[in-house]
């Protein structure tokens, strides 16, 4: 089931306004169960295991285990994401090599992009049909 | 045609409301390309006094080929190199034939693109003061100049710059969000359809599509659109057969629609008998490129030759002139001619360049190496680290498999399938007026342009080729609308036959699902899944998929075609249960149109150009004489039929 939901740790996001993994997957994967409030991966062999539900689960409900056609069972690799760095743990199959890795992934705090901010804007249209950008030139050689 | 056509009277499911947007410009796709297209738009919308309003199949933040990430941006001209040479690489990984008008303009924009990524926050690697690497959130803490104020990028290869990527979709529809606001993005709205004008059949007005949230159906009436929808995957069966089939190198989730939309109204494609074959880490796809350019680790057979050097001389002798400095696919030729002759599998030496790597690097600095060969998987491809994982591999003790992959359609990446477009502007670089139509990135029809994916014969453009190009698209689009202000577009689609057609397939399930007992087998009916595996069984078979080492020939190609068009008959018996099941049976469709071009164009295209990618044994080699050509396929809807031309490759660029 490439990503799977830890049954007791999924609350159905009852406290947003929703379902985050439902919300998040580019492939329409996750759902939840209107009785259960549970969330699924409806169907599992669509999944590119791109961890972003499981990344952006506030239970950390959700997990990967891996294409069943290819990968052996028993290891697992989980990120935690915060708002500016992921940390990876990856535990081998044998259950004793671990590695730790953390890599940012932000240099600006979320939300304070503002790509006008600071710029002229075009107001001559005929710059249109002519190269570069609002933010820059084109190089010309 | 056996079964008779079914019409949905809603007689069976119900109407859905229907919601009717009117804007200027219409972005269909929210990744790179249309991102990119969002923000530049938005730039120009002000003075220009136009509306632009995006529709994404998914979620902006996470959607399309970069939603895990990426661990480099691979397209960064930089000061220390010349277009020129950057163009001379495309002509030359993809076997010369390209538009060096487009792939000029693309390298004359990128770095722009790439300096604004910066300046939003995605972290770029750097050389300090010292030459030391150090990633992009120290270069920030220790106050390196910027890459436009001449900071120096991590070089993995000649073009690529190593970043700490795993947010850079977020950050990019971030931008893209603050552009536009999110009061005219509009998510998860699968588009199935375009419209065009009912006076000038050559002028696209609009696109339908449904929620896949709600039971809503989204009319957007545009002057000018944007399509950029990625790339083709899973049209070839792949190598998996079980879930990991959702593990495709390119993502499973690009369908096809960003050719299949644009082909049915009438709209050219160029090239589309291109395709890409990745050679990847076996199963998990992880990435190759920063283990050959970066880490310097050899390939060898399962013997320990290395097969480029054991290969060579044969594969100059086949391909005169090509092999001199080898694309892709010519590197893939000399592994399969391995694989076939027995001789695999082709292993990467991970654990030799590590080892070679701890001789002359310090404790710290290999601790640091560790890590990036790891994150390399993790930015971009995380199941090829879980795989190392799951296997108790680890790189620097033993080395791993590589496999040449099914094929994919695309042309932004390593190839150069799509649509065919106008140039930047009147006899850019040389080019001859055939290839300018009034507006950068216009397709053959009025007022629809596409970038990234969607744009045939110039591949190589990755993540920040396609950013910039969708800006460059954007330009071209919103020119287009002021030039056509008076305009007044009227639909020559009735919409609610496109909208009844739409909603078809759940039409049929209701109407027929209680005839058997059980829902997945019923003779009036396929289900999406079942439509796809028949495409991906013939495509695999007949059109030089894994099944036959990416062989095929004439015979072969017609027997496919008689298959593809039975299944497209078929297509019009899908069956959906639910929303989601909805958006797959359109996808698939959207994979048969594709494939069919793919297929026609092998078929058109007598020479192998593609060796490696794909061979036509009945002409296995390449003929410049005849075949130094674009090849262009215009599709008919109503009439169901395809046309063919020719147009020849001008070189602009020494
Ligand atoms: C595994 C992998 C590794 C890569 N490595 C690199 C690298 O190292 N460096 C680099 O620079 N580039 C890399 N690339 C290439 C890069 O990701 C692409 O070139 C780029 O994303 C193409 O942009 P696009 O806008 O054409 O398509 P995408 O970014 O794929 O966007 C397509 C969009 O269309 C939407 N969509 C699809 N169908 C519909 C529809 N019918 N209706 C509405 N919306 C729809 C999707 O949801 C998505 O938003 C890599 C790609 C992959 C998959
Ligand atoms: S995001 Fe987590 S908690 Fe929320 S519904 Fe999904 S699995 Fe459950
Ligand atoms: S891993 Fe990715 S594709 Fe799979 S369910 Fe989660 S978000 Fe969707």
């Amino acid at each position: 089931m490439p990503s799977f939901v830890i049954v007791e740790k999924c609350d159905g996001c009852k406290a947003l306004d929703k379902t985050a993994c439902q919300y998040i997957c580019p492939n329409d994967l996750m759902v939840l169960n209107a009785e259960s409030k549970k969330a699924f991966n409806q169907e599992p062999d669509q999944c590119w295991e791109c961890y972003n539900c499981v990344k952006i689960c506030p239970q950390q409900a959700i997990e990967v285990r891996h294409y069943a056609d290819i990968m052996p069972l028993g290891s697992s690799t989980f990120p935690l994401r915060g708002t500016d760095n992921i940390m990876w743990t990856i535990k081998f199959r044998d259950q004793k090599t671990i590695k730790r890795f953390k890599f940012p992934i932000r240099t600006t705090p979320e939300g304070s992009i503002e790509c006008f901010k600071g710029k002229t804007l075009p107001s001559d249209l005929a710059g249109l049909k002519k190269s570069g950008f609002y933010t820059g030139p084109a190089r010309t050689e | 045609m056996a079964l008779e056509r079914e019409f949905c009277k809603w007689s069976f499911c119900s109407k859905p409301a229907v919601e009717t947007i009117e804007t200027d410009l219409l972005l269909v796709g929210g990744g790179m390309a249309c991102t990119g297209a969002a923000v530049e738009a938005m730039a120009w919308a002000k003075a220009a006094g136009i509306k632009v309003t995006l529709v994404d199949k998914a979620a902006l933040d996470r959607s399309g080929a970069v939603a895990m990430g990426l661990s480099a941006i691979n397209t960064y001209v930089g000061p220390e190199n010349k277009i020129a040479d950057y163009v001379n690489m495309v002509r030359t990984d993809l076997m010369g034939i390209i538009r060096e008008d487009l792939v000029y303009s693309v390298g004359a924009h990128v770095d722009q693109t790439v300096h604004d990524f910066q300046d939003w926050g995605l972290p770029i690697w750097q050389k300090d003061a010292e030459n030391h690497t150090v990633d992009g959130q120290v270069a920030r803490d220790e106050g390196l100049p910027l890459l436009k104020d001449g900071g120096k990028c991590v070089r993995s290869g000649r073009w690529q710059c190593m970043i700490n990527g795993e947010s850079y979709k977020v950050i990019v529809a971030e931008a893209a969000k603050n552009a536009l606001g999110m009061e005219n993005i509009h998510e998860r709205v699968f588009i199935v359809k375009l419209l065009t004008d009912k006076n000038n059949s050559n002028r696209v007005c609009g696109a339908v599509g449904f929620s896949v949230r709600e039971h809503k159906t989204y009319v957007f009436k545009c002057k000018a659109m944007i399509i950029a929808c990625g790339g083709v995957v899973n049209v070839f069966r792949p190598r998996s057969v079980g879930e990991g089939q959702g593990r495709a190198w390119y993502p499973v989730w690009n369908a096809g629609s960003t050719y299949a939309m644009p082909a049915e109204i009438g709209a050219k494609m160029v090239l589309m008998e291109n395709r890409f074959v990745p050679a990847r880490f076996k199963d998990g796809y992880g990435p190759v490129g920063a283990w050959f350019l970066f880490f310097k680790a050899q390939a060898t057979n399962a013997y320990g030759e290395d097969y480029m050097a054991r290969n060579w001389d044969r594969v100059k002798a086949e391909y005169p002139g090509y092999a001199d400095s080898p694309g892709t696919c010519l590197r893939n030729h000399a592994a399969m001619i391995e694989m076939r002759e027995g001789r695999g599998p082709i292993m990467m030496h991970t654990d030799k360049a590590m080892q070679a790597l701890a001789q002359v690097l310090s404790k710290k600095e290999l601790k640091h190496l560790e890590a990036e060969a790891w994150e390399d998987f993790l930015d971009m491809s995380i199941s090829a680290a879980c795989l190392w994982a799951s296997f108790n591999m680890e790189p620097d003790k033993v080395p791993s498999e590589i496999i040449p992959s099914e094929p994919y359609l695309l042309g932004s990446h390593a190839g150069c399938a799509g649509l065919w477009v106008s140039g930047p502007a009147k006899n850019y670089m040389g080019a001859p007026d055939s290839w300018f139509w009034g507006y950068d990135r216009m397709t053959t029809v009025d007022g629809l342009f596409t970038a990234g994916d969607g744009v045939g014969a110039s591949g190589h453009k990755f993540s920040s080729g396609s950013h910039a190009e969708g800006r460059m698209a954007a330009k071209g689009a919103i020119a287009f609308i002021l030039d056509h202000k008076d305009d007044k577009l009227e639909a020559a689609q009735n919409i609610d036959e496109v909208i009844a057609e739409i909603y078809l397939p759940f039409e049929i399930y209701e109407k027929y699902k209680d005839y058997t007992s059980a829902v997945e087998i019923n003779p009036n009916y396929l289900l999406p899944k079942q439509v796809q595996t028949r495409l991906q069984k013939l495509m695999d078979e007949y059109v030089a998929g894994c099944a036959t080492m990416y062989m095929t020939n004439k015979p072969s190609l017609e027997e496919g075609l008689k298959r593809l068009t039975l299944l497209k008959e078929d297509a019009t018996r899908l069956a959906a249960r639910d929303l989601h099941e909805l958006m797959r049976a359109w996808e698939q469709y959207h994979r048969i149109l594709a494939g069919e071009a793919h297929l026609r164009h092998i078929l058109f295209r007598e020479e192998s150009r593609y060796p490696g990618y794909y061979y036509r044994s009945d002409f296995l080699s390449i003929d410049d004489s005849k075949w130094k050509v674009f090849t262009i396929s215009q599709y008919d809807m109503k009439t169901n039929t395809w046309k063919f031309e020719t147009e020849p490759y001008k070189q602009l660029v020494d």
